[in-house]
């Protein structure tokens, strides 16, 4: 777009820098001589790729896939029914706006509110808490995403919050992901573009440990295409020097240790568990659960919540968003993607949330054969 | 999940899209004879256009439903927005001097009068403005909580000459696409005061009749399709006309004005400029060799400062828009339902 702002930071978005950048991806698959799949896990990464039609720049069997990088897909069927009892109980629950349509066994929240429950849509942890504060019910923030969105959930619940405030949390930890999805029989991934605002708080050290077990090489990368662009390039050198290394290409954002107060928080507050992820797999050690010493704001522990649904998942027995989210598809291979599988009648998971690939996909138009 | 699995109409179907028309064609256009139309039901353009006799002139027709929230809005309010939008509907067909319209009220009982007030003040400066007198109209009032506040139809006649219309489905190949200004600013505007972003700049709604503006740019050179990007933006209005005429259209997405306030709180709010409402704007198909002077005389009228040549109808992927991001190139495709802001 022509933008007539003189004070939007435009250097990442310089398109003469994306051609030096593309050239130099191609020199280096010629120097590879094979096809290379790259994964990132972050639909922050996917809507930049697919809104600047990056994958159109990219040399042949260079392939970028994302994975299982977004939190409101993977979030489990069950954990939505807690949240819609809760608010059938007359509870009100607070959520970030992407959890609304997600669908559980019979009802989404969306479906809750449309029937009379007190579902209202916030834009962050605070904003939870502020309703609380101005009223006597119980208000239940229902918490999904990563590192990036749990470690303001954290700071509020150690900020001593209101007393009718607890959390339902379905925070989920993206580094054991990423090993499960490397360690899946088909999926075959020579690299990852890890997610830059996780990494802001967790801090790019943390994925050497990952670097070294999986001998596969990551590059924690920014959000704009030349950011994008540039973690792609450094891969490719370390799969064309076939290292395993790790780099920092987001560095005016993330640093070796991170954030290290809200790591700290985040770790009082929070503990990780195992949970299933929606279409994927149990994940170890990646659901965040609240911690004994703030349990008092626990939902689970305040509140008897036994929801009365149970049964197969309705999302994935018919759609590929398994395979998507593992990076074995693309979304245009599943026959339902845009004809029976749209955002407002969502057969998979990952055309519910706008952070899920499918929608990204559908939203963006896709890559003309050109 | 709803509990039956009989079809309802949802608000995805009033956000101006494919569903939209899906609806449209079967529900009414089936329903209705064409007669004798040269522009019928079926074309589904911003208005009709059929023979008046044996007169040189053709009659253009058009009636639009005007609902929003809120109904006094930065830059504008709803009576402005129905008054423009018929006026526009008119001048999209050709029809740049509105001959009447019409103005039919729906009020929800316990509406202040004085706010009814306010509407009928700014509908009767909007339509001096335009020269598009109203000279027709209805009131009915619902019960409290059947409709909210306020909602007004306003119809509209024109005339053009015999032949002299312009339908949405007029490109062809070799044609320019020019759009009239910045785009996006009603949409963004409304979305972000609706959600309570007080975004720094000048973000307020472009509401206005461009009849004017229209009736300039066709003086100057052929004009040979045209559509106001209302609901579902511009990335609707170029999806339509490509579908419609067959052709490919190719964008260059740089050339696209925004204003920096409208590029800024989209990114905020993860809303595309190009998928929201204008209520000021034009995009329309220029033959080739004509499109530098209409770019010039739109570009000397007041409204049309900002105009630009965005891209050109090509024959390869008929029905379909591609853009060049400036990087890359992706299909640019309709949106869907309502444009929701994204929170993570």
């Amino acid at each position: 777009m022509a933008v007539d702002t003189g004070n939007q930071d435009l250097q990442f978005r310089d398109p003469e820098k994306a051609e030096q950048l593309t050239d130099k991806l191609e020199s280096l698959m010629d120097d590879i001589g094979e096809p290379v799949t790259i994964m990132h896990v972050c639909g922050s990464h996917e809507q930049a790729i697919a809104k600047y039609g990056l994958r159109s720049l990219l040399p042949d069997g260079l392939t970028i896939r994302m994975g299982p990088g977004c939190p409101v897909c993977v979030t489990d069927m069950p954990e939505v029914d807690e949240a819609v009892t809760l608010a059938e109980d007359g509870k009100i629950v607070a959520t970030y706006g992407d959890m609304l349509r997600v669908p559980g066994t019979e009802k989404s929240l969306d479906d809750a509110k449309a029937d009379g429950a007190d579902v209202r849509v916030v834009y962050s942890a605070s904003e939870a808490a502020e309703i609380a504060e101005d009223t006597d019910r119980d208000v239940v923030f229902f918490a999904t995403g990563f590192e990036t969105t749990a470690a303001p959930t954290a700071a509020v619940l150690a900020d001593d919050p209101p007393e009718n405030f607890s959390v339902l949390s379905a925070h989920k930890y993206v580094p054991p992901a990423m090993e499960i999805v490397a360690e899946l029989p088909d999926t075959d991934v020579d690299g990852f573009l890890a997610a830059g605002h996780a990494a802001t708080i967790t801090g790019y050290g943390l994925f050497e440990e990952f670097v070294d077990e999986y001998e596969t090489p990551a590059v924690v990368g920014g959000f704009e295409p030349i950011d994008i662009l540039f973690g792609l390039a450094r891969l490719l050198e370390f799969i064309r020097d076939d290292e395993p290394g790790l780099a920092n290409a987001y560095q005016r954002c993330v640093t070796e240790e991170g954030n290290v107060p809200a790591k700290e928080l985040m770790w009082d507050v929070f503990e990780t568990t195992t949970g299933e992820w929606r279409g994927i797999a149990e994940v170890p050690d990646a659901d965040l659960v609240i911690s004994e010493e703030y349990s008092e704001y626990d939902a689970h522990e305040r509140f008897e919540i036994d929801p009365d649904v149970g049964g197969a998942d309705p999302l994935t027995e018919d759609c590929i968003c398994g395979d998507i989210m593992a990076g074995t598809a693309d979304p245009d291979e599943c026959p339902l993607f845009g004809e029976e599988c749209t955002p407002q009648n969502p057969v998979g998971a990952c055309m519910v949330s706008s952070e899920g690939p499918c929608k990204i996909w559908l939203e963006y138009g896709g890559q003309p054969d050109i | 999940m709803s509990d039956t699995d009989e079809e309802v109409i949802t608000e995805a179907h009033g956000a101006g899209g494919g569903r939209m028309r899906e609806l449209v064609e079967e529900l009414a256009v089936s329903r209705f004879e064409d007669g004798t139309a040269d522009v019928p039901l079926a074309a589904l353009d911003d208005g009709s256009v059929q023979r008046l006799g044996d007169s040189d002139g053709s009659l253009v027709v058009t009636t639009d439903s005007h609902i929003v929230k809120p109904q006094f809005f930065r830059g504008g309010d709803i009576g402005r927005l129905a008054v423009s939008g018929t006026v526009n509907d008119l001048a999209m067909m050709g029809a740049t001097e509105p001959v009447a319209l019409t103005c039919s009220l729906i009020v929800e009982a316990g509406t202040p009068v004085e706010t009814v007030e306010r509407v009928m003040e700014s509908m009767g400066e909007t339509s001096e403005e335009a020269g598009a007198p109203i000279t027709t109209g209805d009131t009915k009032v619902m019960g409290s909580g059947d409709i909210d506040t306020i909602a007004i139809n306003t119809a509209g006649v024109g005339v053009v000459p015999q032949g002299g219309h312009v339908p949405d489905a007029g490109l062809s190949e070799g044609d320019k696409l020019i759009v009239t200004g910045t785009i996006g600013d009603h949409g963004i505007s409304l979305l972000s005061e609706r959600e309570g972003f007080d975004f720094e700049g000048d973000l307020e709604s472009d509401v206005a009749p461009v009849n004017e503006l229209v009736a300039t740019a066709m003086e100057s050179g052929t004009v040979t399709a045209m559509k106001d990007p209302t609901r579902g933006g511009l990335a609707t209005s170029l999806n339509e006309m490509a579908s419609k005429a067959e052709v490919g259209i190719e964008i260059d997405e740089t050339a696209i004005p925004v204003s920096g306030a409208v590029a800024s709180a989209g990114e905020v709010l993860g809303i595309e400029p190009l998928n929201v409402a204008n209520e000021g704007k034009v995009v329309m198909g220029v033959d080739s060799d004509d499109a530098e002077a209409v770019l010039a005389a739109i570009q000397s009228h007041p409204q049309g400062e900002d105009a630009a040549i965005v891209g050109e109808a090509v024959a390869d992927h008929a029905g379909r828009v591609i853009l060049d991001t400036g990087f890359g190139n992706r299909y640019l495709s309709e949106p869907e339902g309502e444009q929701l802001p994204r929170i993570c």
